[in-house]
């Protein structure tokens, strides 16, 4: 998709200002229903592309994500735009300064569209608890299209946007890329730089592309990928340019099938998907080999403490101090009528969500005092198990394949009164984020639900720092799934 | 079970004020969340280090060498609060 775009832009044969408007109109035919953008910045973004025509015309060889729409989670600050992760807490918050990752795109003229809704703070699977109303999946507006990233995946599931940027703590740009039949990819932590992404997890949060094809999710990432003075752990590697090493030949690759993923497959339209795309990387000369990732019934709960505990710490920032909502912010109750800590109180009271203040005071009480432990302690020792799981099976292998979600979206407040079956939404994603591996989910089939083919996803996670071959490996099967329905 | 106070006792420790009613609503979640958590428990952590990071790189310094950013208005514009170039903030006690 973006190299034709790309083609006609610098051959001139169509205008980037143009086809940013066509975005648009599409945007405002479907956004009403559907709501993936919580802010359009249309004026500034049809002014950006007309400066890639100006570069056309003037003779210049232009990027290949010049002039190329996209979008952005709206919990990656943009400067002059309003910034809200979702939550009334930041409902007046304008950013100062632009996330490293948006920085590079726009360095490189890929036209802004908007920033895309969110679960508040990206905490959820469903894009239902956004303080701005859910986003709606493209296929059924009555089911949810995943999360947290879900207005990022509905806006390039529903050409809204080329592709998009979504941030991944624990699937949350896989999960709503396997709901809304997209391809999503989480780096390898360290890969992207978090500076200007909103915290939620500092060991785990990751920025990662959307696209509709492989090849595109490989053009976007590369030009995310570096070192940055402003995150610490940014990985000093050297660039790659992951689209021109793409390959089909894929044989001989050692792909593991974790016997603990398919124990107890749920849905049985999953499981039959995931068996057939097992089958389809043995017939392009891919070695299937079972393997064990034993500590695997422990990642959810690993994940479930160690999550919250680092946001109960990261979103203490948001105290109606420096920015966003404050409750008692009128100038005369700035008199000796209230204290500091009824300010906090009362401005988190009313500017967090239910989930965000859930997973606060849980990660509040797994660090307090006596039960520190007992919960965050051994959720890291676990955590270290889990790597030593992944260490030994890449020894092995090169690759592993398991589905991305436990099933196809599901209906909007189908979860909504039990906060654990949302989490298990997560139990095939939350261990590339704890043990800091690249993973990539990618359509492999549909469930039909009431007369309409829900998209399923496939997982692919690989070794620290190659995403080249789960690239490579998801374009091999990309290219075979078509042929097999022409 | 997590008791009444100690829910509120939690909530005041991570600064979020509740009602009433959102105290009654997480006392059975975050319990059922804790339950939860207890099958770590079957899990032999002897011997195995509680690591905080997955990092495969450790972390890089930079100089730490003060710079203007410019950005000073725009922050102000924010605070929600605010005398010339300082935030307002409430008195402690």
């Amino acid at each position: 998709m973006i190299r034709e775009l790309h083609a006609k832009i610098q051959s001139g044969e169509r205008k980037a200002a143009d086809i940013a408007h066509e975005y648009f109109v599409r945007i405002a035919e479907r956004d009403p229903e559907l709501h993936a953008y919580l802010t359009l910045r249309e004026s500034q973004a049809i002014r950006e592309a007309e400066a890639v025509d100006a570069a056309v015309a003037r003779g210049a060889s232009i990027d290949l994500l010049a002039g190329i729409p996209g979008a952005v989670k709206d919990n990656l600050v943009m400067t002059g735009e309003r910034t809200t992760a979702a939550s009334k807490i930041l409902d007046n918050y304008v950013a100062s300064y632009s996330a490293t990752a948006i920085t590079k795109l726009r360095e490189r003229q890929a036209v802004i569209l908007g920033k895309t809704n969110l679960d508040e703070f990206a905490m959820g699977a469903s894009t239902e608890n956004s303080g701005y109303g859910p986003t709606r999946h493209p296929l059924d507006p009555s089911r949810v299209p995943g999360g947290s990233s879900g207005g990022s995946a509905v806006a390039v599931a529903a050409d809204m946007a080329v592709f998009a940027l979504g941030s991944d703590t624990g699937g949350s740009i896989r999960q709503p890329a396997a709901f809304c039949g997209v391809y999503g990819l989480k780096p390898t932590y360290g890969r992207v730089s978090r500076s200007g992404l909103i915290a939620m997890a500092s060991s785990l949060d990751q920025i990662g592309p959307f696209a509709r094809t492989v090849d595109d999710i490989a053009i976007v990432l590369s030009r995310l990928i570096g070192p940055d003075s402003s995150d610490a752990t940014a990985a000093n590697r050297p660039p790659e340019a992951f689209e021109e090493k793409l390959s089909l030949d894929v044989r001989g690759k050692r792909i593991g099938i974790p016997r603990e993923y398919f124990e107890d497959i749920p849905d049985a339209r999953v499981r039959a998907a995931s068996e057939q795309a097992i089958e389809t990387f043995r017939s392009l000369g891919c070695d299937i080999v079972p393997i064990a990732l034993p500590h695997s019934r422990f990642a959810l709960p690993v994940y479930y403490i160690i999550q919250p505990s680092e946001t109960s710490s990261n979103l203490a920032r948001f105290d109606g101090i420096r920015y966003g909502l404050s409750v008692n912010d009128q100038k005369d109750s700035f008199e000796r009528t209230s204290t500091l800590l009824e300010t906090y109180l009362d401005t988190r009271k009313v500017g967090l969500g239910p989930e965000v203040k859930r997973r606060i005071m849980l990660g509040t009480y797994a660090l307090s005092s006596g039960y520190y432990d007992a919960y965050y302690k051994k959720a890291q020792a676990v955590r270290s198990l889990l790597r030593q799981d992944f260490q030994a099976a890449f020894g092995v292998v090169d690759a592993i394949f398991c589905p991305t979600a436990p099933e196809p979206a599901f209906k909007i407040g189908a979860k909504a009164d039990d906060p654990l079956t949302m989490y298990f939404s997560d139990i095939y994603t939350v261990t590339a984020n704890l043990v800091g591996v690249p993973g990539i989910s990618f359509p492999i089939g549909t469930a039909a639900e009431d007369g309409i083919a829900l998209p399923l996803g496939g997982q692919l996670m690989g070794k620290w720092f190659e995403e080249q071959t789960i690239l490579d490996l998801a374009y091999a099967f990309e290219k075979a799934a078509k042929r097999a329905t022409l | 079970m997590l008791s009444t106070d100690e829910v509120k006792h939690i909530a005041t420790l991570a600064r979020i004020g509740l009602t009433d009613a959102e105290v009654a609503h997480f006392e059975r979640d975050l319990s059922a969340v804790l339950d939860w958590f207890e099958e770590l428990k079957a899990a032999d952590t002897a011997g195995a280090p509680a690591e905080t990071s997955m990092a495969p790189e450790s972390n890089r310094t930079v100089p730490d060498v003060a710079e203007t950013s410019g950005e000073a208005p725009r922050i102000l514009e924010n605070a929600p609060g605010r005398k010339d170039n300082y935030f307002k903030v409430k008195s402690v006690f």
